[in-house]
């Protein structure tokens, strides 16, 4: 059993009183010892900014040209915070109390708790940086509404917030560039930890334009590098994210925890064809405005997928808006991993609306209608006509979700205002990553992890807005206090060499490995591997899961790996900018990954949030969870190759919370 | 539909760089012009070439790293939009496309497409910034209410995403546009008054020092900016910089 650390008294005061007692470094012996952040995105961003605020050295890498391209830029919809600006009846609790139960009841209730009750402070924090967030005309803040709560809490920025948050971080980054407090590393890859005495003390990096192997020496290194669900190849990531910097963690002994906990996000533009790079989301927002359906008729299905039926010309009566029908309290807004499999359902059943066949709508003619009346009414316009109404309703939605809407148009060349989107399930987010305890510290004593790199916070389903929060209460307001609490043994240490065995060693690794990638005389570009290992991952360990599909996806991925190593091309060499050794490298450990993930959604024999084994479902088609046996978190060890793992397990214990049947009814 | 493809290749700054020619055929107009990029580089790559380096992340027109001068125009044809979405349906069959890197003296040539474009950053860390520690000790965030159409346009010029074809476009190589988007953001709402003369004083300072050219309000930037970030900001910009200038401390 693992030790979550999570410290005693009653939930609500763990954290203040946590906070009070852990040991400080003052300020003198903070400008003594150096810290290494991996990764600028809003956790990695505001955990390096924090950390050289309060007097550290910091060390900050990025492996984009610029820390403000870190993919939390392209979230969308919004940030929660438990703020109760809209006197809807939140609460930190309530906030808390939708996270877990959004999660399925499988993730740690001090993490969330703690989580939920600096919320508050990060859109404080936001607002005093400058960050424009949406406004009423009062001038306060606007506040719309995300799956899985009864509440307005999330604040928003247009569909930009991620970019408006991340541009804030990458502000508070910039004042201690430019202070001479981080030192920043942009186009450098973290190729390895290394390890000296059983704490981990640097890195070894790669500058990507030179090909230059650096060793980095810290007295402790936070990996802030997202999550990995570009395993699937195909999903809602940038194209460089990648797990390689949690992977190598792995592989030095950091534990891996409940890696098959993936989200699959309900609204995504559909795949278009073989050549497809990414998958673009649109943001859940929508789904506060749009309506979700598919034909009722299967023949009016048929003839739309062929093109010889609109969706504007279907009649209210043969559409079927199955989120409000399944779930009447909820209705559009469940969960996403509820709206991803009543969308797989639905397209599984016939309905689908596109030429593949994997494709819903989501329609917003009923908000446009609803939204210009109220402005006719706005204007004091008696008896507006349809197209009135129309017409002002529009200006309404292009306010709300303009630049989604223009995205959307941009890729399909289908214009939203007029017609239905078509949309689809695609990979999104991964709760799962690097075990961490209640200082997020991981397996590896000195090795942090933060944001959608570790595992903490969201269980098996993440809600909507809570990536952001989550992000930046990590950087912001947790990490930096209890990363002091271990770093006050290094007062005495002194600079850390980054000279010894143990960083030679790393090194020569690294290099080992590249210059095998270089010198591989394959056929076969990196793409091609990538690829197939998102089909046998989507295929087997996507939306629904069940044992034999499994089996032969391990047996499938150790082969394509073996494949993979002995057909490789990557061209150029090993010095100089070379962008498709980078990509060899990200490939080569989700490769690895995608085993692990597979046997851990084998191991775990029951449903819960993203996780859907076939299995185990109740009547109605819902998740079925087994608490009696699997209320844990699996952490997995690295034992060599992935198959190998061995499990460990951190048992859940609610003391707040009543474990039940989730239900959106 | 079948295409020509004349690709700028350049080993790295100081090479001389030279354009290549290549055919691609079974384009179709669902792909984007990155996918488009990408399956040219498979055929190069099985063909025992070296692939064409360009920059390229999120591929959603958000992260600004994707900047590729096409056809003579930043981004290409289109407007309010990334290379990575542009989608080849805005070329058509026989189309002979130039693909050539962001060119300014302050954005050197990495490889091929790649540039530098660190000038950015080092302007932001001139005083692209509120100086406010992140101790989440700050007021309540509704404690000064903004007026919306101040918020709103504020939000406006932070959605700059930096990709840099302002300078591109720009016949002078002239940064203004992005400069000037990140001075209004912080000119516009309250948070960004106390440090309003010395943010754009060091700003401008810094864009000077980085080798970006002067405005002469031809106004290319701002047609070609993918997020349509307004002339108007430069204006402001100014305006902020002689009063600064006058009477700054």
């Amino acid at each position: 059993m693992l030790d979550s650390k999570t410290p005693g008294g009653p939930l609500a005061d763990k954290w203040t009183q946590y906070k009070n007692n852990i040991r400080l470094v003052n300020p003198a012996n903070k400008r003594l010892i150096d810290v290494i952040v991996v990764g600028t995105g809003l956790a990695g961003s505001s955990a390096a900014a924090s950390l050289a605020e309060m007097g550290y050295n910091v060390k900050a890498f990025c492996f984009q040209d610029s820390p403000r391209r870190a993919h939390s830029i392209a979230a969308q919809g919004g940030i929660n915070a438990a703020k109760n600006y809209q006197n809807d009846g939140d609460s930190v609790y309530r906030l808390f109390y939708d996270t877990i139960k959004g999660g399925d009841y499988r993730s740690r209730e001090a993490n969330v708790h703690r989580l939920a009750e600096v919320s508050t402070s990060i859109i404080d924090q936001c607002v005093a940086q400058g960050v424009p967030f949406a406004r009423e005309y009062g001038g306060l803040l606007d506040n719309r509404s995300f799956g899985g709560v009864q509440v307005s809490r999330t604040f928003y920025a247009k569909g930009q917030t991620g970019q408006q948050l991340l541009l804030g971080a990458y502000s508070a980054l910039s004042r201690q560039i430019s202070k001479g407090k981080v030192k920043m590393y942009n186009r450098h890859e973290m190729m390895d930890v290394v390890i000296v005495d059983g704490k981990a003390r640097g890195i070894i990096a790669r500058n990507l334009v030179t090909g230059d192997l650096e060793r980095h020496s810290a007295h402790a290194v936070v990996l802030a590098t997202g999550g990995y669900g570009n395993v699937f190849f195909l999903s809602t990531n940038a194209m460089g994210s990648n797990v390689s910097a949690a992977w190598k963690a792995h592989r030095k002994g950091a534990f891996m925890a409940n890696p098959c906990f993936t989200q699959i996000h309900p609204t995504c533009i559909p795949v278009s064809g073989h050549y497809q790079s990414k998958l673009t989301l649109m943001s859940e927002s929508l789904r506060n405005d749009g309506r979700i359906w598919v034909p009722a008729k299967a023949e009016d299905a048929e003839a739309v997928r062929k093109g010889t039926l609109k969706p504007t010309a279907i009649p209210e009566a043969d559409r079927d808006y199955y989120l409000e029908r399944r779930y009447p309290a909820f209705g559009n807004l469940v969960p996403r991993d509820v709206a991803s499999r009543a969308a797989k359902e639905r397209c599984d059943a016939g309905f689908g609306v596109n030429t593949t066949g994997e494709a819903v709508f989501l329609d917003f003619t009923s908000a446009i209608m609803r939204y210009g009346k109220t402005e006719a009414n706005v204007m004091g316009l008696e008896n507006p006509s349809d197209d009135k109404m129309r017409e002002l309703g529009k200006a309404v939605v292009k306010a709300k979700y303009g630049n989604l809407f223009d995205m959307y148009r941009q890729i399909t060349d289908d214009n939203p205002y007029e017609t239905p989107m078509k949309i689809y399930p695609a990979v999104h987010y991964t709760m799962g990553g690097l075990w961490v305890d209640y200082n997020l510290m991981t397996t590896v004593p000195g090795l942090y992890a933060a944001g959608e790199a570790n595992f903490s916070d969201h269980g098996a389903n993440r809600l909507g807005a809570s990536a952001l929060m989550q992000g930046l209460a990590d950087g912001y307001f947790v990490l930096p206090y209890t990363i002091g609490d271990y770093l006050a043994d290094d007062i005495r240490t002194g600079a850390i060499s980054n000279d010894t065995p143990e960083f030679v060693e790393a090194q020569k690794a690294v290099q080992a490995q590249l210059e095998k990638f270089v010198s591989n005389n394959g056929t076969t570009p990196v793409d091609d591997f990538h690829r197939r290992l998102g089909r046998i991952m989507w295929d087997n360990c996507g939306m629904a899961r069940n044992k034999e599909d499994l089996t032969q996806a391990i047996a499938d991925i150790s082969a394509l790996r073996e494949e993979f190593y002995a057909n490789v091309r990557v061209p150029g060499s090993a010095t100089g900018y070379n962008p498709e050794l980078d990509k060899a490298g990200r490939v080569a450990d989700f490769l690895e990954l995608g085993e692990l993930m597979c046997k851990d959604a084998l191991e775990r024999e029951e449903s819960c949030g993203g996780h859907f084994r076939e299995e185990h479902q109740t009547a109605e088609g819902e998740a079925l969870r087994r608490d009696d046996e699997f209320t844990f978190v699996s952490a997995w060890e690295c034992n060599g190759q992935p198959n190998d793992a061995n499990l460990h397990k951190e048992e859940l214990v609610y003391e707040n919370i009543e474990l039940k049947q989730r239900s959106y009814k | 539909m079948n295409l020509t493809l004349k690709v700028w290749r350049q080993n790295g700054p100081q090479d001389k760089g030279h354009f290549d020619t290549h055919q691609l055929s079974d384009v179709t107009g669902d792909m984007s012009f990155l996918e488009m990029m990408d399956v040219l580089n498979d055929t190069i790559i099985r063909e025992g070439g070296e692939p064409i380096a360009f920059d390229h992340d999120c591929r959603e027109g958000i992260c600004g790293m994707c900047s590729m001068f096409i056809n003579g125009e930043a981004h290409g044809p289109g407007r309010g939009v990334t290379t990575c979405q542009l989608h080849m349906r805005s070329f058509k069959d026989g189309d002979t496309i130039t693909i050539e890197p962001w060119r300014a003296s302050a954005f050197p040539v990495v490889k091929d497409l790649t540039v530098d474009r660190s000038a950015f950053d080092r302007i932001i860390q001139a005083g692209g910034y509120v100086s406010v520690n992140t101790s989440g000790e700050t007021l309540d965030a509704n404690a000064i209410p903004v007026p919306k159409a101040d918020a709103d346009e504020a939000f406006n010029a932070a959605t700059c995403i930096g990709c840099g074809a302002c300078v591109a476009t720009c016949k002078n190589a002239s940064a203004m546009l992005f400069v000037s988007a990140k001075v209004s953001q912080f000119a516009l709402l309250p948070q960004g008054q106390p440090e309003r003369k010395r943010r754009v004083t060091r700003m401008v300072e810094q864009m000077d020092k980085e080798g970006f050219g002067n405005c002469t309000n031809t106004g290319a930037c701002a047609v070609e900016c993918p997020k349509g970030i307004d002339l108007t900001n430069i204006a402001r910009m100014n305006r902020d910089f002689l009063n600064a200038s006058v009477t700054g401390e």
